[in-house]
């Protein structure tokens, strides 16, 4: 029986969790740890309505009145110690059960920090970048990834003239293949924004100030703004020496244990095993946020897991809604099953021999929802 | 009162969007109508294209659940209910009476 439970984390993972401890039943005390001062907030907006100008901070607010837990703000874990959370401002905080949400912060670049170069991950990185999108701006976004794509449509709509470099032959070629890799390129196209793919960037060139991106092939491209999205890296540094085991996020099985008993790790800093997928996999996505939650807390308070979800993310490009839910490898192979790539509004099926594995759409939210929930009618169940 | 369809044009577990000053989604949830504000929180998604399960309708974009008796939703990014609205079936059509702005609940 446990009297008093630690989140580490208070995003929409650490968020969702503390919220599944209530709703599962947990009637002791819940520490909500977080490093921003902020309040939970959702970030989606960040990299399109809410750098545009068009939602405020409170739109983005995820907590409400109903939050019962003991908010620790602006505070930092420092060190775990069984299950006690310590933090920089040397509090311990007992616990007999710990959640680690900590998620992930973003890569950077080379030459980082200089001044008009910026990476997207919490809300403070918003607002100062918001600042500079202005109108005829020459912006280079490095990454072609879902952060680097959304930032360079938002740009493009805010009138800055943009161009993204991606190192891999096409956009989200990893997650979606070069096929559909090869239509997302298409959108930036279709907008004005210059792609360059298969090239690598050397260098940032400016002293006190970016001017401009020097490429792996030798060619600079003037920037008065560059934005890197060039990946994440989940923020677990801070558990050395506490046992937890590490491998590119806390390796966790699929209900979110980690190897120390009374610890469980989910979101963006969890390498978390996936039945769907077969294998550990860091989802840095929203719906596993919020899904894992559910997994986490019924972990900590041995309950019975509930079923796992198929991986699920979406991604807004120039008005288009890309989604996609399951796990595609390289080999797998793709098929148009409705509607039209060069409308830019079709469901592709992504095939390992005969069995569906994963679903991408492009604005076809109700077919799209359909196959989804097919992908998950074939989840093998735990044992 | 806004005219929806024809009831045949609504089946089971079937939802309809209308577009009212606000857009509503109409749903046919195993025989009984119902009628809520078809946009989930940040006007990013509709909830007409949303899957019904129930008397739930999930948001096709978020995967968290609206009631669709009480507008209440079930997770983030939702914070407040949408509002629901009264549906009229008569002579084989479906209509709905819209609720005021502020009815939604507290």
């Amino acid at each position: 029986m446990r009297s008093a439970i630690t989140v580490v984390g208070a995003s929409l993972a650490g968020l969702s969790a503390a919220r599944a401890l209530r709703a599962q039943g947990f009637e002791g005390r819940v520490l909500l740890v977080g490093d921003e001062p902020h309040r939970p907030y959702d970030r989606p907006p960040l990299s399109k309505d809410f750098l545009a100008g068009k939602v405020s901070l409170d739109d983005l607010e995820l907590s409400t009145s109903d939050d019962d837990f003991d908010w620790q703000l602006g505070e930092r874990a420092v060190a775990l110690d069984g299950q006690d959370v310590l933090l920089a401002s040397g509090e311990r905080l007992a616990s007999d059960g710990v959640v680690l949400a900590t998620g992930a912060r973003a890569r950077r670049l080379p030459g980082m920090p200089l001044p008009g170069v910026h990476t997207l991950r919490g809300l403070d990185d918003a607002l100062v970048l918001r600042e500079e999108l202005v109108a005829g701006a020459r912006l280079v976004v490095v990454g072609a990834g879902f952060i680097g794509a959304e930032v360079a449509s938002t740009a493009r709509g805010l009138g800055l003239e943009v161009t993204v470099v991606e190192a891999l032959s096409a956009p989200l070629a990893g997650p979606l293949g070069d096929e559909m890799g090869a239509v997302c390129a298409g959108l930036h196209q279709d907008h004005g924004v210059r792609l360059l793919t298969g090239v690598g960037v050397a260098a940032l060139v400016g002293e006190d100030r970016v001017r401009a991106v020097r490429l792996a092939d030798g060619r600079e491209l003037p920037a008065d703004v560059v934005v890197a999205g060039v990946g994440a890296v989940p923020c677990v540094k801070w558990l050395e020496g506490s046992g937890v085991r590490v491998d590119r996020g806390v390796v966790t099985d699929a209900r979110c244990a980690t190897n120390v008993p009374g610890v469980v790790a989910l979101g963006d800093c969890a390498s978390s095993y996936n039945n769907f997928a077969g294998q550990a996999m860091r989802l840095e996505h929203w719906t596993n946020a919020v899904q894992q939650a559910q997994v986490a807390a019924a972990t900590l308070l041995d309950k019975e897991v509930p079923a796992r979800a198929v991986p699920y993310f979406w991604s807004d490009q120039y008005g288009v809604r890309l989604q996609f839910a399951g796990h595609r490898r390289d080999g797998d192979r793709v098929t148009i099953v409705d509607g039209d790539t060069a409308a830019r509004r079709f469901v592709a099926v992504y095939r390992r021999g005969d069995r569906p594995v994963a679903v991408l759409a492009m604005n076809q939210p109700k077919l799209f929802g359909r196959r989804r929930r097919e992908l998950a009618a074939a989840v093998p169940q735990p044992a | 009162m806004i005219a929806v369809c024809a009831l045949q044009d609504l089946p089971p577990g079937e939802a309809i969007r209308v577009d009212a000053d606000v857009p509503i989604a109409v749903f046919n949830a195993d025989g009984t109508f119902y009628a809520i504000d078809d946009t989930c929180t940040h006007q990013d998604a509709s909830l007409a294209d949303g899957w019904l399960e129930g008397c739930q309708v999930e948001c096709p974009l978020h995967a968290s659940c609206f009631d669709l008796r009480t507008g209440r939703p079930s997770g983030p990014p939702a914070k407040v209910p949408v509002r629901t609205h009264e549906v009229v079936v008569h002579d084989g059509h479906i209509y709905v009476q819209v609720a005021a702005r502020e009815s939604a609940l507290a």
